[in-house]
């Protein structure tokens, strides 16, 4: 019970520094949902899932995380500056000329950053490639993170990785959905659906809940790839 | 004669066996001649399906690993249909890889416009850092794979046809040949278009360059030649017409000049039929090649 105490703690205090830090980039002090719906999940992934760090950028071993949602990007630079991957003094040029944080990522300019994402559906396929390359290197240790978008999912090349890896046993690829229910078209429990169809192991959480995540991120799914949908508020408008 | 893509499944075993980062991605396509390399290397002979997305964006990430992926199938599909993965997954993530095309502009004309690429070097011309190696003998298309592979972390285009000149020279990755010499005009012929642009300047005062690595394109070569021949430029290739044009124009954007680019027209013949009727139906048969340049080099 200790433990968790001291989690709920440091989490809530972190969560408001979060907030602080994306005020730097939008001159706001409050954000709606439609710009915070990864950072609980950003959160808890570089918190206490990811082996990664700062110094660990050019570590064969360290584990993967690709945005492939590039839109709306303030979280996760959020979530990279209170880790220590980029100066806060960078996030007041949020979008600028002279500034490496654009409004879509880019991995040359921002340390910490895999992958370059904006165009939507080009991550999963990426990061099969990544998986794929860490096991041709026999680099076990590894596992690759990539989070999407619920309406990202639309565009077809998901859906050509989401088949290869789950019949692949790609068992080090995550895939995380964030889902606001911003696709267009779409049914209920849709989502784990199509990752199920292929084969992979699922979850669907609270994206809000950060334990639930937790939870759902560390869920042991041997030989399989792991698909955690996490149902946030839905985007307004 | 064996073709140039019997040879890449051979050159490539050879090369997973030696190089440890080399990698091999392929949708279907080709894949019956890597069995053996795939039972010696299961990691890294990797067949995605009928995924082309998949195909670039997977040999992206494992170039992000540190490995040099080779990624393979018909022109068609490896450049234009994933050409934004091509231009994001590689170009934009600063990560390189080597694709080897087969099928070029009409390889197999029965199979129709579908399986047809003549645009494929003019779109990765819109593109910055792409090399393009263009062989026009199976021999060659051994050497430049060899030297695309061994192209550290670079963006290399190997286009590989059935079209083929009679024997290979010795070609280096980098440079033009220059087979004969003139002095009034330059021809330069590309990959396998040599041998009929041999044929078609028989007797005429022309210096004709061999061009197969098209990318970065040599201008030196092309200036050196004109230094004797003149600066009227005739280019041959088997692909779109015009794709070199503007190399050539900036190669020589210090004198006056005439450029002519031959080459696969724009036009949808909506044919089938054989490779030869499709050479002669795109004007790039010996003696219309010889009407066209007689007529602009006169």
């Amino acid at each position: 019970m200790t433990a968790t105490t001291h989690d709920t703690v440091a989490h809530s205090r972190s969560h408001a520094e979060l907030t602080g830090l994306m005020g730097l980039m939008t001159g706001d002090e409050k954000h709606g949902p439609a710009a915070t719906s990864t950072l609980d999940v950003l959160w808890v992934l570089y918190d206490r899932v990811l082996r990664v760090g700062p110094d660990r950028m050019t570590d064969p071993e360290r584990d993967r995380f690709l945005l492939s949602k590039g839109h709306g990007p303030m979280a996760y630079y959020a979530v990279l500056a209170a880790k220590g991957f980029l100066p806060v003094d960078w996030l007041p040029g949020f979008g600028s000329f002279d500034s490496p944080l654009g409004h879509h990522p880019d991995r040359v300019l921002v340390p910490g950053a895999e992958i370059g994402s904006g165009s939507l559906g080009h991550g999963l396929p990426i990061a099969v490639g990544t998986a794929l390359g860490l096991r041709a290197q026999g680099l076990d240790g590894p596992t690759v993170w990539v989070l999407i978008g619920d309406a990202e999912l639309d565009e077809g090349s998901n859906h050509e990785a989401i088949a290869f890896a789950g019949p692949a046993g790609l068992e080090r690829l995550h895939t995380v959905v964030v889902d606001n229910s911003s696709a267009r078209h779409a049914r209920p429990g849709g989502i784990a659906a199509r990752f199920e169809a292929a084969g992979w192991s699922t979850a669907t959480v609270d994206g809000r809940d950060q334990q639930a995540l937790y939870t759902a991120f560390t869920a042991p799914h041997p030989g399989r790839p792991h698909a955690v949908v996490a149902r946030v508020e839905p985007k307004s408008g | 004669m064996d073709t140039m893509r019997d040879r890449f499944a051979p050159v490539l075993t050879r090369l997973l066996d030696e190089d440890p980062r080399v990698a091999v991605v392929l949708a279907e396509i080709g894949a019956d001649a890597f069995a053996r390399a795939q039972a010696r290397h299961p990691d890294r002979v990797i067949n995605v399906g009928i995924r082309e997305q998949l195909l670039v964006g997977a040999g992206a990430g494992l170039a992000l690993t540190g490995m040099r992926p080779v990624v393979h199938t018909f022109a068609s599909f490896l450049v234009e249909r994933p050409f934004e993965q091509v231009k994001l997954d590689l170009g934009h993530q600063d990560v390189g890889a080597v694709l080897v095309s087969a099928a070029a502009s009409f390889d197999w004309p029965a199979g129709g416009y579908t399986h047809m690429a003549p645009g494929d070097v003019a779109l990765l011309d819109t593109l910055d850092g792409w090399t393009v190696q263009v062989p026009g003998h199976p021999d060659e298309a051994e050497t430049l794979l060899r030297h695309a592979v061994a192209a550290g972390d670079d963006k290399v285009y190997v286009r590989l046809s059935t079209q083929s000149n009679a024997e290979g020279l010795a070609v280096d990755g980098e440079r033009f040949l220059r087979v004969r010499e003139g002095r009034s005009g330059v021809v330069i012929a590309v990959g396998p278009m040599l041998d009929t642009v041999l044929t078609a300047t028989e007797g005429l005062d022309a210096t004709v360059l061999y061009a197969t690595t098209v990318r970065p394109f040599d201008s030196t070569a092309l200036r050196r030649a004109t230094e004797v021949a003149g600066t009227d430029v005739v280019l041959v290739e088997p692909y779109l017409a015009g794709t070199s044009t503007a190399v050539v124009n900036d190669a020589l954007s210090g004198v006056p000049h005439r450029v002519l680019g031959l080459g696969v027209g724009r036009r949808e013949l909506r044919r089938y039929g054989n490779v030869d009727e499709h050479v002669a139906a795109h004007g790039l048969d010996a003696r219309t090649l010889r009407e066209r340049i007689r007529g602009f080099l006169a």
